[in-house]
Parts: structure tokens; C-alpha cells; sequence
């Protein structure tokens, strides 16, 4: 069991001040083996504060960004699965998911985080699985004017990801969860 | 060595006989110091230690002889030769208390022997009378109290009696050092005899009245000695017997100690006899340092409910202490300690009121700091901190006491000016930081009018601590700060932070401001109405005072703005329109406000920013049907793009930017739209890398085909976009055959043929399957001339392309109008 927290969008100090307290009661240091991080956090200290929560920390680049020194794009192995990661705002149309599915055949991965729009999404296809895990503070967003903060966390086991998704309804924290299986194919 | 007389047998209560009397130590010729022998002295002092520890555990080895014998006559003559060494005055107390330890370890063997003696038929009278025939004072004093002990549990005598002859047999011996071990020793053997209330030598004529006024004597003796060792000796020793007298406090204490474990001792008794009798002996003695000490002491053993009850008697004696007293200390000791009475429960609270005791209080320290104009403005700081802490516990809810208190330490601070020493600086901060505490809300710390004052008085490093303390308490609490007032006032505090203060050039550490920076943006959110009209106010003093932050702050300050005031548009858009009827607040007044702001970041320069927020606002304008003013946003982003960014990373991300905002606007016309898309285009084909190039033409090819606008589904003008990618896409590998040798990327055939594949999903007719059959055809060949080839293969472009050929068998296998469509495609199998 391997626990992947996705996060990203938190546009601090841009558009929200802080973390929900109730997420920041939740993360905790040492629960989590790796972060994907899809980029806007947008400045050191919120990167510093990542890292503080798990040493392996992966980010790409957000156009707001402090760090200009984030990739653009980035991608890893966890156990049998291929992860890529990518802001999304060098995807367009943004948030369209067959442009995103094309980056995914591009990085050659089974799981696609990514962001920009501040909404939750976590969506299969036949050649993977784009998960994005909206914006952690509930950031501004022009693309929806109801944005509740979320994250999720991916629990891999072998072939199989269970994504759960944290999301701030109305001042209580709802959890949903999605089982993914991959098919062993050689590739 | 002393002989012993034969005991005469006199009756008690004949206490002294005349012989005693005359024998005290003054008629003993003092030893005269001579500067040698203080100068061996000191070095002979563990010398001496030991020889009288020597002599000591002689005599006492005869003694347990004597014991062991049950022989008074030399238990009696070897207990007072082991007593003599008590008589040195060689040592420092220090040194002298191990040698008093070893003795009253002794002393206890003895007066077990005592006791034993009486329940053999010795009469204790006669013991008592005995012991008086010892030739040195000092032993006999020792062993005089010792039978006292015995005679006291014997009850054959009231308790007050035995207790009041041996208090003032004591005087016997005025040597500072000798008298407060001699009398510490009555006191300890004394504890467990006092006729207390409920006490076994409590009595008709023995009460807590005589238990309290033997130990008020005896403290009073010891202080008086204690006193005077102040003044013996030569003034350059002085230092050395200040020491000295520190060493001996808490004998001196301990009697203060010893009353407050009195169970008589009601608030009345301590009101009426025991406080007043006290304060007189510390008030007469006149002494700096058993002053202070003893003070501190009342208030450390004594309840703290006497404490509220005598508040008026024990502050009316501070005046009367010696000025170089440090009373700050003992009156902030006082106040810590009712403030935590205050704080250990809510039913003590009223007791407070009743005795006055705030107003009694800040009197008080008025008075000491009038009385002290020399006093050092970090001890007037710590009062009137200590008296704030003590207001906010027991009379929350008074804020006007707790700015009366802020209002005198602002009066005090005027008279002194600028503070440059650091400790008062501190302090300052605490005094402002405790309302923050005990509040958890900077927005009745604001009602404190003279709160900004006191802020005044710090230099501009503290003053920009203390702001980031009150934005921190903000953060911590979540805080919403709701009203342009409120609003404006917070400023005033944060003054520091959010400009550069006159006439300083500063030297800011570029972290540390940044750091200052981004708290400040993080205070913006917190800035917050849900009422719009409240809003836009506080929106408006946000901007007024940003904009005199200077062209450091603003790309800190102004992007919080933006994005709070493009929350403001939301709400207004919830709203029925013009519920106000007047102009200020609308959207469109909200946007030509943001123009002016954003415009000042091109002063910085910060183009790259101000084109984010421009095409945010557009995006915003667009969703409140306000065209034209979307219109000049996208215009402001191109002047941008076209004369400041000129980084090609920069570009390439500007464009993205550009291009996914725009391929979202739907408030446009038609000519507007074409014109923003051709100039779109144009960039795209004008960055300086081809594959940036060839990347962003396919991605202008969305901006002709909206899926949710069926006019802006322009078949033709796609596909020529997507033709014009692949010119591009030949062009970069021929570029790269020339410039490396190698073919170069196959990747952006890839990208561009699933391209071709989205839109011939989206049954663009332009798009034919034999473009993308041939397409197809090209890479797979491009391919496999690489595999061949010298060069190095691609596993990541094979890869994708395998990924895009399972994609199109996963679509023809769907059925249904797609699957149809993907028949036709021919993939070729590898």
C-alpha cells in the first residue's frame, strides 16, 4: 500500500490565504510515501510546508508560479503504475479531456494528474486515468463559481489504484472513492 | 572548658538570673580584624570549617558517651563544648550553616536524652534552670532551647510562656550571623508546638494570638540582625556582604512561611495584626534589600485572596520603600499573581470589583512611576504590561479599562520619546500582544483607541514584528475583518509593512521582505464582506493603500487585489441588477478600477504578471456579457505580449495563455474575435523554436471550433491550422537534418495527427480520412527509416505512437457513429 497525495492550485498568497484547517489537520507528516504536486502553490513556503509533509515531492509548473525552475511536464513510476504530471494550462482547450488523454499517450503513463481548473475530476479512459485533483483551497477559478476545496489521495497496490477525494462542502469534509484496475499488458 | 555549678534548684519562672543577664557577647571583647587577618581568613575558611566540624564531632563523640551513660552532668558539659564552635566568627554563612546542620543533628539526639531524662524523674523546670548555668551564651541559648522543646510537649507550662522566654532570650546574641542561625534553630524546633487552632497546645490562656506573636517577634529580631550586617564591615566589602545577606534570606523568610501555615489566622487576623505588624518592620528598617526581599515574600506565601482583601494596606507601603527599591518587580509580581487567581476561576471574579481592585492598582503604579521619573522606561513598559495582562483577566469585557491602561503607558512613552533600548521594545510587544491573546480577535483589539498610539513608539523594525504578530493572530483565528473602517484602521497598524516609512532608506533583507510581502497578500484575503456594497468599500481602501506601497510591494499586494475584487464581480452578478440605484457598484465600475490597478504593474516592470491578470479579468468580463470591456483587456494582454515579453519561455507560456482564453470567450462578435484570433495565430507562428511554433498553431486550431457554439465551428479554417503545423513540423526536421545531423522529432507528427483525429471525431468535414490515413502512412515510415537508420531510436515517440494506434482500434471497436468513422481508418500494423 502506497499513499500518493495529488494536490495542487492552492494560489497561496495570490487568492486564498491558507489550507482549510481541516485538511491541514488531516495532512500530516509521515503518512505519505510520495506528493504530486500539478503547480500554482505559488510561493517557496507552501512548497517548503509540502515537503514537510513527505521528502518526495514532485511539481510542475503553474503559470504563477514563483519557482520558474519547475518542469512543465514530469513523470515517475510507483509500483506498477506510470504517473505524469502537467499544470494544464499548456493544454488546450483547457480541461478538455481528449486533449489531455493525447498528453497522456505523449508521456506514455497510466495515471495523468493535472489541474488549472480548479475541478475535481477523476475520469477513465482506454488508455488510462486523468485525475485532477482540483484546488486545495478552493482558489478562485474562472472556470466555475462553485469551487469547494479538495485533494485527493491514491492508495496503489499493484495493479490496482483506489483514488479517494477529499472535498469542503459546506464546512464538513466528504470523501468519495474510485477503484481503478490496470491490465497487466505489456508495453 | 566550663564547669558546671551545681544546679541551685531555683523555681521557675525565675528566667535570668542576674549573671546571665550581664554575660551577653557584647561583653565579650570582640576580635579586631586586621586586614591580614581577613585576607588568611578568606582563604582559611575551609580550614576552619574543618577544624570546628573537628571539634564539633569530638565533643559530640563524648556526648553520645554521656548519652549512652545517662549521664546529665557530662551529656549537659560536652553538648555546650560542642556548641562553642557555633561561636566562630570566622566563617561565611555559607560555611557556618554546614557546621549549624552538624549541630542541630546533634541537638536532636539530645533532646530525645531530654525527654528520656524527664520520664526518669528529672524535673523539666530543673532541666530548663540547669542548662542556664553553661558559661557561653551562645551554647546555653542553643541547649535552653532545646529543653524548651522538650518543656513545651511536656505541658507543664503554656506553650506562649516557654515560647515568649526563649524569643527574648535570644537578644542575648547580636552577631548578625550567630543570632539568625540561633533563632532560625527556635523556629524550627518551635513549628510544631505554636498553639494553634486545633493544635494540642492550644488552651484557655494559650491561643493562635500568642503562637502569631511569638513568630512576629522572632521575625522581627531576625530582620533587625539581618538588617544590620548591611552596615558592619568596611564599605569596600560591601559587595561581598550584600552576597552574604542573600545567602541568609530565607532564614529571615521563613518565619513569613511559618505564618502562612497558621490555621488561626483568619483574613482578619492577618488584616488587623499580622500584614500591618509585618509591613511596619519592613517599612522602619529602611534596608534596599530586606525590602524587596521580604515584599516579594508576603506576596509569594500569603493567599492571594488576602492579598485582594489588603490590596489598599500592602500598595500603601510601596511609596514608603526606599526609592532604589526595584517595586516595579514586586508590584508585577502582585499583579501576575491576582491575575492568575483571577483566571482559576470565574467565582472570584466579584471580589475584584468589590475591593476596586483595578483602580486601586493602576493608582498605584501611577504613583510609583511619578515617584521614579528616573525609572527606565523598560520598567514603566513591564507595569503597565503586567497591570494589562492582570485588566484582561479580570475584567474582560472592560475595554475602556484596558485602553485607560494602553492611554497611561502612551503618556509615559510621549515623555520619553522614540524607544531605542531593546528590552523596553520587547515589552511593548508583549503589552500589545496580550489583548491580542486574550481576545483571539485583532477586531476588538481595534476599539482600543489608544492601541495605534502605543505602536507609534516602536521603531520601524518592531513596529513591522508587531504587525506580523496581529497578522498572524488574524491567521491563526481566521478573523474576517468586515467593515472599510475596520479595514482602515488595521492599515494604520500595518503602516509599517505595507510602506516605506519617511525619510529612512531601508535595508530590508530581500527573504525577510518577502516573506512580509506575501503575510500581507495573505491579510488581503482576510479582508471580507458578503455584503457587495461593504465590499467594494473595503475593496476601495485596499487599493488607496497599496498603491503607496511602492513598486516593491505592489506585485505582492495588487495580484490579491485583483482576485478579491473578481470575487466582488461574482457576487454582484448574484444580484438582481442596480439594487443600489447608484453608479459605484457594478461590474464594469469594478473592471475600469482593475485597468488603472493592473496598468501600475507596468511601471515595474512586471508585464509578465500584469498579462495574467488582464486575460483573468477578460475571462471575467466575459462572463458578465460586458464585450467591449473584455475587448480592451485582450488588447492590453497583446500590447504586453507584442512590445514587453520577449523571453521565448515566457512567450510560449504568455501565448498558451492567451490562446486557452480565448478559445473560452464567447462575448464576442464576430469581427472582434477574428481579429484577437488572426493576431493570435500570428504570434503562435512567430515563436522562436519551431516545435513552440508548430504547438501553438494546432492549438490556434481550437480557437475555430467551439464545441458548445455551433457558429464557431469553422471546419476549413481548423484544418488549415493543422496544415500550417505540419509545414512547420518539416520545416523543424529539416532544420534539425541541417543544424544536427539527425531527423529530429517525429513527436509533433504524432501530436499533430491526433489532432487530425479529435476534429475528424468531431466530424469536421474538411478533415478527410485520407489525410489522416496518409499522415498515418508518413509517421510509420518516418519511423522505421529512424529504426534503420544510424540514429538513435525514439522509444518515447514510439511509445505514443502505439498509444495513438490503440486508441484508434479502441474507437473502431465502439460502434455507433465513432465506430463507423474509425473503420475507415487504416492503421498499420507493425
Amino acid at each position: 500500500m502506497v499513499l500518493v497525495l495529488a494536490i495542487g492550485d492552492l494560489h497561496i498568497p495570490h487568492r486564498a490565504a491558507d489550507l482549510p484547517p481541516k485538511f491541514k489537520s488531516m495532512l500530516v507528516p509521515g503518512k505519505i510515501q510520495h506528493i504530486i504536486c500539478t503547480g500554482n502553490l505559488c510561493i517557496k513556503e507552501v512548497h517548503d510546508y509540502l515537503k514537510s509533509l513527505c521528502p518526495d515531492l514532485h511539481i510542475t509548473r503553474g503559470e504563477y508560479d514563483e519557482d520558474a525552475r519547475y518542469p512543465e511536464t514530469k513523470t515517475l513510476t510507483i509500483g506498477q503504475f506510470k504517473l505524469g504530471i502537467c499544470h494544464g494550462h499548456q493544454v488546450i482547450p483547457w480541461g478538455d479531456l481528449d486533449s489531455l488523454a493525447m498528453l497522456q499517450r505523449q508521456l506514455d503513463v497510466d495515471i495523468l494528474v493535472t489541474g488549472h481548473t480548479h475541478q475535481f475530476k477523476a475520469y477513465k479512459h482506454e488508455g488510462g486515468v486523468v485525475i485532477n485533483p482540483g484546488s486545495a483551497t478552493g482558489a478562485y477559478s474562472s472556470f466555475t463559481y462553485d469551487v469547494n476545496p479538495s485533494f485527493v489521495l491514491m492508495d496503489i497496490d499493484g495493479l490496482r489504484v483506489v483514488v479517494y477525494v477529499y472535498e469542503l462542502i459546506d464546512g464538513e469534509v466528504k470523501v468519495d472513492k474510485i477503484d481503478f484496475k490496470k491490465t497487466a499488458n505489456p508495453r | 572548658d566550663e564547669q558546671f555549678e551545681s544546679p541551685s534548684k531555683p523555681k521557675f519562672p525565675i528566667l535570668l538570673p542576674h549573671r546571665l543577664r550581664v554575660t551577653t557577647e557584647a561583653s565579650c571583647r570582640p576580635v579586631k580584624y586586621t586586614t591580614q587577618m581577613i585576607a588568611d581568613g578568606v582563604e582559611d575558611e575551609e580550614k576552619w570549617l574543618a577544624a570546628g566540624i573537628a571539634g564539633l564531632q569530638q565533643n559530640a563523640f563524648y556526648m553520645h558517651r554521656a548519652l549512652d551513660t545517662n549521664n546529665l552532668r557530662d551529656a549537659l558539659k560536652f553538648s555546650a563544648q560542642m556548641l562553642s564552635e557555633l561561636r566562630t566568627s570566622k566563617l561565611s554563612p555559607h560555611k557556618y550553616y554546614e557546621l549549624y546542620m552538624r549541630a542541630f543533628d546533634e541537638l536532636r539526639k539530645l533532646e530525645i536524652f531530654f525527654k528520656e531524662e524527664t520520664r526518669r524523674g528529672c524535673s523539666i523546670v530543673e532541666l530548663y534552670e540547669l542548662v542556664q548555668h553553661a558559661g557561653n551564651i551562645l551554647p546555653r541559648l542553643y541547649l535552653l532551647c532545646t529543653v524548651g522543646s522538650v518543656y513545651i510537649r511536656s505541658k507543664e507550662a503554656p506553650a506562649k510562656d516557654v515560647l515568649k522566654d526563649l524569643v527574648e532570650m535570644c537578644r542575648g546574641i547580636q552577631h548578625p550571623v550567630r543570632g539568625l542561625f540561633l533563632r532560625s534553630y527556635l523556629s524550627q524546633i518551635s513549628r510544631d508546638k505554636l498553639p494553634d487552632i486545633g493544635s494540642e497546645y492550644e488552651g484557655d490562656a494559650d491561643t493562635v494570638v500568642d503562637a502569631v506573636e511569638f513568630v512576629l517577634q522572632n521575625f522581627t529580631e531576625m530582620n533587625k540582625l539581618w538588617v544590620r550586617m548591611q552596615h558592619q564591615g568596611p564599605a569596600r566589602e560591601k559587595q561581598r556582604r550584600e552576597k552574604e545577606r542573600n545567602e541568609l534570606r530565607d532564614l529571615v523568610g521563613k518565619n513569613l512561611h511559618v505564618l502562612s501555615q497558621v490555621e488561626g489566622i483568619d483574613l482578619d487576623m492577618y488584616r488587623d495584626t499580622v500584614l500591618p505588624r509585618v509591613l511596619e518592620q519592613i517599612v522602619n528598617c529602611k534596608d534596599e534589600i530586606a525590602q524587596f526581599y521580604l515584599m516579594d515574600c508576603i506576596i509569594q506565601v500569603f493567599p492571594d485572596e488576602y492579598h485582594l482583601q489588603t490590596l489598599e494596606v500592602l500598595l500603601g507601603a510601596c511609596p514608603q520603600l526606599q526609592p532604589s527599591v526595584d517595586i516595579k518587580t514586586v508590584l508585577s509580581r502582585l499583579m501576575e499573581r491576582l491575575s492568575n487567581y483571577a483566571a482559576s476561576s470565574s467565582e472570584v471574579l466579584p471580589e475584584f470589583l468589590q475591593v476596586e481592585a483595578f483602580s486601586r492598582l493602576n493608582n498605584a503604579i501611577g504613583k510609583v512611576i511619578e515617584a521614579q521619573p528616573d525609572m527606565p522606561i523598560f520598567g514603566a513598559v513591564t507595569l503597565y504590561s503586567s497591570l494589562l495582562t492582570f485588566t484582561l483577566h479580570v475584567h474582560p469585557d472592560r475595554l475602556d479599562y484596558a485602553d485607560q491602561v494602553l492611554g497611561s503607558c502612551f503618556k509615559k512613552l510621549q515623555s520619553v520619546g522614540k524607544v531605542e533600548d531593546n528590552k523596553a521594545t520587547k515589552q511593548i510587544v508583549a503589552l500589545l500582544s496580550a489583548p491580542l491573546e486574550k481576545y483571539n480577535d485583532i477586531v476588538t483589539a481595534l476599539k482600543l483607541s489608544n492601541y495605534p498610539c502605543v505602536m507609534e513608539y516602536l521603531d520601524t523594525e518592531t513596529s513591522k514584528i508587531m504587525a506580523t504578530v496581529i497578522i498572524q493572530s488574524i491567521m491563526k483565528n481566521s478573523t474576517r475583518i468586515s467593515s472599510a473602517d475596520k479595514v482602515e484602521a488595521l492599515f494604520e497598524l500595518m503602516k509599517g509593512l505595507m510602506k516605506d516609512s519617511e525619510g529612512t532608506a531601508e535595508e530590508v533583507d530581500e527573504d525577510d521582505f518577502k516573506e512580509e510581502q506575501n503575510s500581507v497578500a495573505r491579510l488581503i484575503q482576510m479582508l471580507i464582506n458578503d455584503d457587495p456594497e461593504e465590499m467594494f468599500k473595503i475593496m476601495c481602501v485596499v487599493r488607496k493603500q497599496i498603491m503607496t506601497g511602492g513598486p516593491k510591494r505592489l506585485p505582492y499586494t495588487i495580484p490579491p487585489f485583483v482576485f478579491s475584487s473578481l470575487k466582488l464581480v461574482r457576487q454582484l452578478q448574484g444580484q438582481d441588477e442596480n439594487p443600489f440605484g447608484d453608479e459605484a457598484t457594478t461590474p464594469k465600475t469594478i473592471f475600469q478600477l482593475l485597468n488603472q490597478t493592473i496598468e501600475v504593474l507596468l511601471t515595474i516592470p512586471a508585464p509578465e504578471l500584469a498579462l495574467r491578470l488582464y486575460l483573468q479579468c477578460a475571462e471575467a468580463a466575459n462572463d458578465t456579457d460586458l464585450e467591449p470591456v473584455a475587448y480592451d483587456f485582450f488588447t492590453q494582454a497583446y500590447i504586453l505580449y507584442e512590445e514587453e515579453i520577449s523571453d521565448s519561455k515566457a512567450q510560449v507560456t504568455a501565448l498558451h495563455l492567451i490562446i486557452g482564453t480565448l478559445q473560452r470567450m464567447h462575448v464576442f462578435g464576430v469581427e472582434n474575435r477574428d481579429t484577437l484570433t488572426h493576431k493570435a495565430t500570428g504570434y503562435s507562428a512567430k515563436l522562436l523554436k519551431k516545435p513552440d511554433q508548430c504547438r501553438a498553431v494546432y492549438g490556434c486550431a481550437h480557437l475555430f471550433w467551439v464545441d458548445d457554439q455551433d457558429n464557431l465551428k469553422d471546419g476549413e479554417r481548423v484544418l488549415i491550422c493543422l496544415k500550417r503545423a505540419l509545414r512547420i513540423a518539416n520545416a523543424a526536421q529539416q532544420l534539425s537534418n541541417a543544424a544536427r545531423g539527425s531527423t529530429g522529432p517525429v513527436t509533433l507528427f504524432i501530436e499533430i495527427l491526433n489532432k487530425y483525429l479529435y476534429f475528424y471525431e468531431k466530424v469536421n468535414q474538411h478533415i478527410t480520412v485520407d489525410a489522416v490515413n496518409s499522415l498515418i502512412e508518413l509517421i510509420t515510415t518516418e519511423m522505421q527509416q529512424n529504426d534503420s537508420s544510424s540514429s538513435a531510436p525514439d522509444p518515447a515517440a514510439e511509445a505514443f505512437l502505439a498509444g495513438t494506434l490503440r486508441y484508434i482500434q479502441f474507437q473502431k471497436q465502439k460502434g455507433g457513429t465513432i465506430g463507423e468513422r474509425y473503420q475507415a481508418i487504416s492503421t498499420v500494423k507493425e
